[in-house]
């Protein structure tokens, strides 16, 4: 009875599998790190355009390490997600390959992807101050370091210090100003704040609405989402978007990406998807639907982003930031950030 | 039944009579499934041994010291909410006469179907500024910004705990107040007799008693409150299994991460062991007595109220509060939310935590009856590391879970290529068996725990009476216990389908191309604020959780006949 009992459960769970296997035809395979739903209104207009099905698994954490352990068999080609450090990784771990195409070299700027093809970005973010309306001057907030001035004790909300975005953002300026004066930085910041690191970066815009904080930092297309959502519209209009370091070195930026994984075995199907997304229809879907920059220099930004004015963009290598990441995560402990 | 209670008796030597004629077969099978079940643990704790870098000079210097202290107060305070509510409401619905109690036997179970990460985005949109309760207080006060007044800050450790609590109680009271109503009435009339108050007999006696069945649910409510990660994360609690995901995503080291799961699972074991430690020389047989009617006490209409009140609260806040929230959500988006997706993903959820319920079920029963043929140290060994999985982030036990899956299925592609020059490619890696597998090794401990403890206290007399007329344990197992532990059997197999349905990490990382289940449905709109869009399944959650709670319940109240 035991024994019948196991083998009809064997038996449910090979019917399962079964159903998995039998999925041929023309596809290509994406392990995203960005929510399915995000991706969706550009992988319908790939699929209409070419006939080529797409299938996603999407999750926050443990893609690198199933590409990993599935090695060569993996039925993987594409990894997408945001973060230089978290694109770095793959590279790294060797589990992307690098591409020599003319589409994507022509639609992509150089320091916006891998010297070798081993990613590609296909949108970028500032990570901007935003400041209230009614308690700040303009003016009166223009640079990352402004963050640190003691003036500004107890009126700056920001998200957790661990959270790429910021750990980014910290890369860079160990990147500029070297490890101990970045760390001063960062206390001096840490000690501006009015409360402890908390929620997403709507929710410090959301706090400046509500008087908790004058000041918070976070990228630019929560800003522009929050505009377009007539829930979030309110708290939005409560505060100012700020283009940090405009005068000098420009605004920190970060990216959003795509890696042509090892085993790829739909090779040519996501080569095209690649070449795809780096085209001006797919650019102007995310820059339209996400408020991001598109990568593609030869699209603009959405005409609300665009009425912000033009971005300087800070030129410091993105390979710099990733390397910098360690460095960063680790003075985010020391100063005690998140407490 | 024999009427027999000899409570906390010296343990008897009766094992080697029980496992003299067995086969082997048993023994086989069990180490064999065990073996497969730990591999997921054990590949982690391989992990722990190769550290990109040693992480533990740095965290000791920085962060380690709050990460401890933090987990330890939320444990604390979850083990405090946990056992009050399970253990106050298990009881006065066991004895005491109040109205509405028949209703709250099963409506107790109802927080249990809703998952903590649900929990903590309906209570943070009702109680943050922009939610409804401050913005009637505004209303109502004339305050026009946050500095104006205090509110109590739901994002903090007070909150998780209390999110963490609200849906965690139900495992308590599920185990005490099956114990209470397997306990003889006769011992506890005697403990009146002897002069003790009901009071004092309620922790003399009654207590004592319920003990193992207590320390049961306990270890469920903390294993998975060590292991959760969505509730404090979203509250920016730093437990140590912020510290965990921090050293794998941020620091990249992966290794580093498996020795901090590594250190969590050795306090769960230090744990567990100890409250084992400490009733070593109990063991309880026949203190089953179902045909003395429990007699109900009558209270005066004051602490019928409290009664009433009491039970009231937790269900009240747990399960009425955030399924009004869903419900009016779901109702807002129905035309959104209601398409073949949310059936498509709806079939999956049933279906994969049917099977997982199935499959645990069997080899639950299967390890737990093995170590009551062959209680050997190594068969408990066996057994409590089986049951790991319970306590290990989700995520990190996906990552348990790939090694072995996808290490067979090259090996066995390496293979067939050399041999046959055909690739089988990954057979079983990202499939829904990947699913089934990482489900079972997570919830077996509830399922061998229960299924384990309702064994200990059958007699082995019981056993040897089978065996002497002639049955083989095969025979025994299926003819005398089964049958006794139906409602058991039930009971384990409705929480773990429960759990599964509300499974959420290791379902991300482990899933087949473009398959949703409910959960992760609803964790990628509730992930970036957009809970209203995903309330409808959210409810189907909840109330998927709800049927078998429903049929749970009768199947405990129907073990004994009650006055």
């Amino acid at each position: 009875m035991q024994l019948k009992l196991i083998a009809s459960a064997a038996m449910a769970i090979a019917a399962s599998t079964a159903s998995v296997w039998a999925n041929a035809g023309e596809e290509v395979n994406i392990y995203s790190y960005r929510q399915a739903y995000l991706l969706e209104p550009l992988l319908e207009a790939f699929t209409e355009e070419t006939g080529i099905e797409t299938n996603v698994v999407f999750a926050r954490s443990g893609l690198a390490e199933r590409l990993e352990r599935e090695g060569q068999n993996s039925p993987a080609d594409l990894v997408m997600t945001v973060d230089i450090s978290r694109i770095n990784e793959l590279v790294e771990r060797g589990l992307t390959q690098p591409l020599q195409n003319d589409v994507l070299e022509q639609n992509i700027p150089a320091h916006l992807r891998h010297p070798d093809g081993k990613w590609f970005a296909l949108t970028t973010r500032g990570r901007m101050i935003y400041a209230s309306v009614d308690r700040v001057e303009e003016g009166e907030i223009s640079t990352y370091e402004d963050l640190a001035d003691p003036k500004w004790e107890g009126r700056i909300c920001t998200r957790s210090g661990k959270h790429p975005y910021n750990i980014a953002l910290f890369s860079s300026m160990i990147a500029h100003h070297g490890e101990q004066e970045a760390e001063q930085w960062l206390a001096g910041l840490k000690n501006n704040l009015a409360r402890k690191p908390q929620g997403g970066d709507r929710d410090q815009i959301k706090a400046i609405a509500e008087g908790v904080c004058d000041v918070s930092l976070g990228n630019s297309y929560y800003y522009g989402n929050m505009l377009e959502d007539e829930n979030q519209r309110e708290a939005a209009e409560a505060v100012r978007i700020v283009f940090p370091n405009a005068d000098d070195r420009g605004t920190h930026i970060n990216i959003s990406g795509i890696a042509l994984t090892n085993s790829a075995p739909n090779q040519e199907n996501a080569i095209r998807l690649m070449e795809f997304l780096s085209q001006e229809k797919a650019q102007q879907i995310y820059a339209e639907a996400n408020t991001e920059y598109p990568a593609n220099p030869n699209v603009q930004p959405s005409g609300l982003v665009a009425s912000w004015g033009e971005m300087h963009a800070d030129s410091l290598p993105l390979q710099t930031i990733a390397d910098n990441r360690e460095a960063a995560v680790k003075m985010v402990d020391r100063v005690d950030y998140d407490n | 039944m024999s009427q027999q209670p000899t409570i906390s008796a010296d343990q008897p030597h009766h094992q080697p009579l029980l496992a003299r004629r067995t086969s082997k077969r048993w023994l086989l099978s069990a180490i064999l499934t065990t073996a497969i079940v730990a591999l997921p643990i054990l590949s982690v704790i391989y992990l722990a041994f190769f550290p990109d870098e040693n992480i533990w000079p740095h965290l000791v210097d920085t962060t380690l010291p709050r990460y401890l202290t933090t987990t330890f107060k939320l444990m604390l305070g979850v083990t405090a909410i946990t056992l009050t509510i399970g253990i106050i409401t298990a009881w006065v619905i066991t004895m005491c006469n109040f109205p509405g109690r028949r209703f709250f036997e099963w409506a107790m179970l109802l927080p249990f179907a809703v998952p903590a990460y649900v929990i903590a985005y309906v209570y943070t949109s009702l109680l943050d500024y922009a939610g409804p309760v401050q913005i009637a207080l505004r209303e109502v006060f004339g305050w026009t910004s946050a500095q104006d007044y205090w509110f109590p800050e739901i994002r903090s450790l007070g909150g998780a705990t209390l999110m963490i609590g609200l849906v965690l109680y139900p495992y308590v009271y599920l185990l005490a107040r099956a114990a209470f109503l397997e306990q003889s009435p006769s011992l506890f009339a005697v403990s009146r007799s002897l002069g003790h108050s009901a009071l004092s007999t309620f922790f003399r006696v009654v207590l004592p008693i319920a003990r193992p069945a207590l320390a049961v649910g306990l270890s469920l409510v903390l294993m998975e409150t060590l292991n959760d990660f969505g509730t404090v994360d979203f509250f920016a609690v730093q437990t140590l299994t912020a510290g965990l995901f921090d050293t794998w995503m941020n620091l990249g080291n992966l290794g580093g991460a498996a020795q901090i799961a590594t250190t969590m699972l050795t306090f769960v074991v230090i744990l567990v062991t100890l409250e084992r430690y400490s009733r070593r020389r109990q063991a309880q047989f026949a203190a089953r007595d179902n045909r003395t009617p429990i007699t109900r006490f009558n209270l005066s209409r004051s602490k019928q109220l409290l009664c009433l009140l009491a039970c009231l609260m937790p269900v009240f806040l747990g399960f009425v509060i955030p399924a009004l929230t869903l419900a009016n959500f779901a109702y807002e988006y129905f035309a959104e939310s209601w398409n073949t997706t949310f059936i498509r993903n709806t079939v999956n959820s049933l279906f994969l935590s049917g099977t997982a319920a199935l499959t645990t079920l069997i080899i639950g029963v299967a390890l737990a009856y093995s170590r009551r043929l062959h209680n050997t140290k190594g068969m408990q060994v066996l057994m409590r590391l089986s049951s790991l999985g319970y306590a290990m982030p989700g995520a990190v036990l996906a990552v348990g879970v790939i090694i072995p899956l996808a290490g067979f299925d090259n090996w066995l592609d390496s293979i067939m290529r050399s041999t046959f020059g055909i690739s089988t490619g990954l057979l079983l890696s990202g499939t829904t068996f990947a699913l089934v597998f990482a489900y079972t090794v997570r919830f077996l401990a509830v399922s061998a725990g229960s299924v384990e403890s309702a064994l200990q206290k059958v007699t082995p007399s019981m056993d040897m009476a089978s065996r002497s007329l002639g049955h083989s344990p095969s025979g025994t197992l299926i003819k005398i216990h089964l049958p006794m532990l139906r409602g058991t059997l039930l009971t384990a197999a409705l929480v773990v389908f429960v759990d599964c349905m509300k499974e959420l990490p290791a379902t991300l990382i482990l899933r087949p191309f473009n398959f949703e289940t409910l959960a992760t449905y609803v964790y990628q709109f509730a992930s970036d604020e957009r809970l209203a869009h995903s309330a409808l399944p959210a409810l189907i959650i909840v109330i998927a959780g709800i049927i078998p709670i429903i049929l749970m319940s009768r199947s405990i109240g129907n073990t004994r006949s009650v006055a």
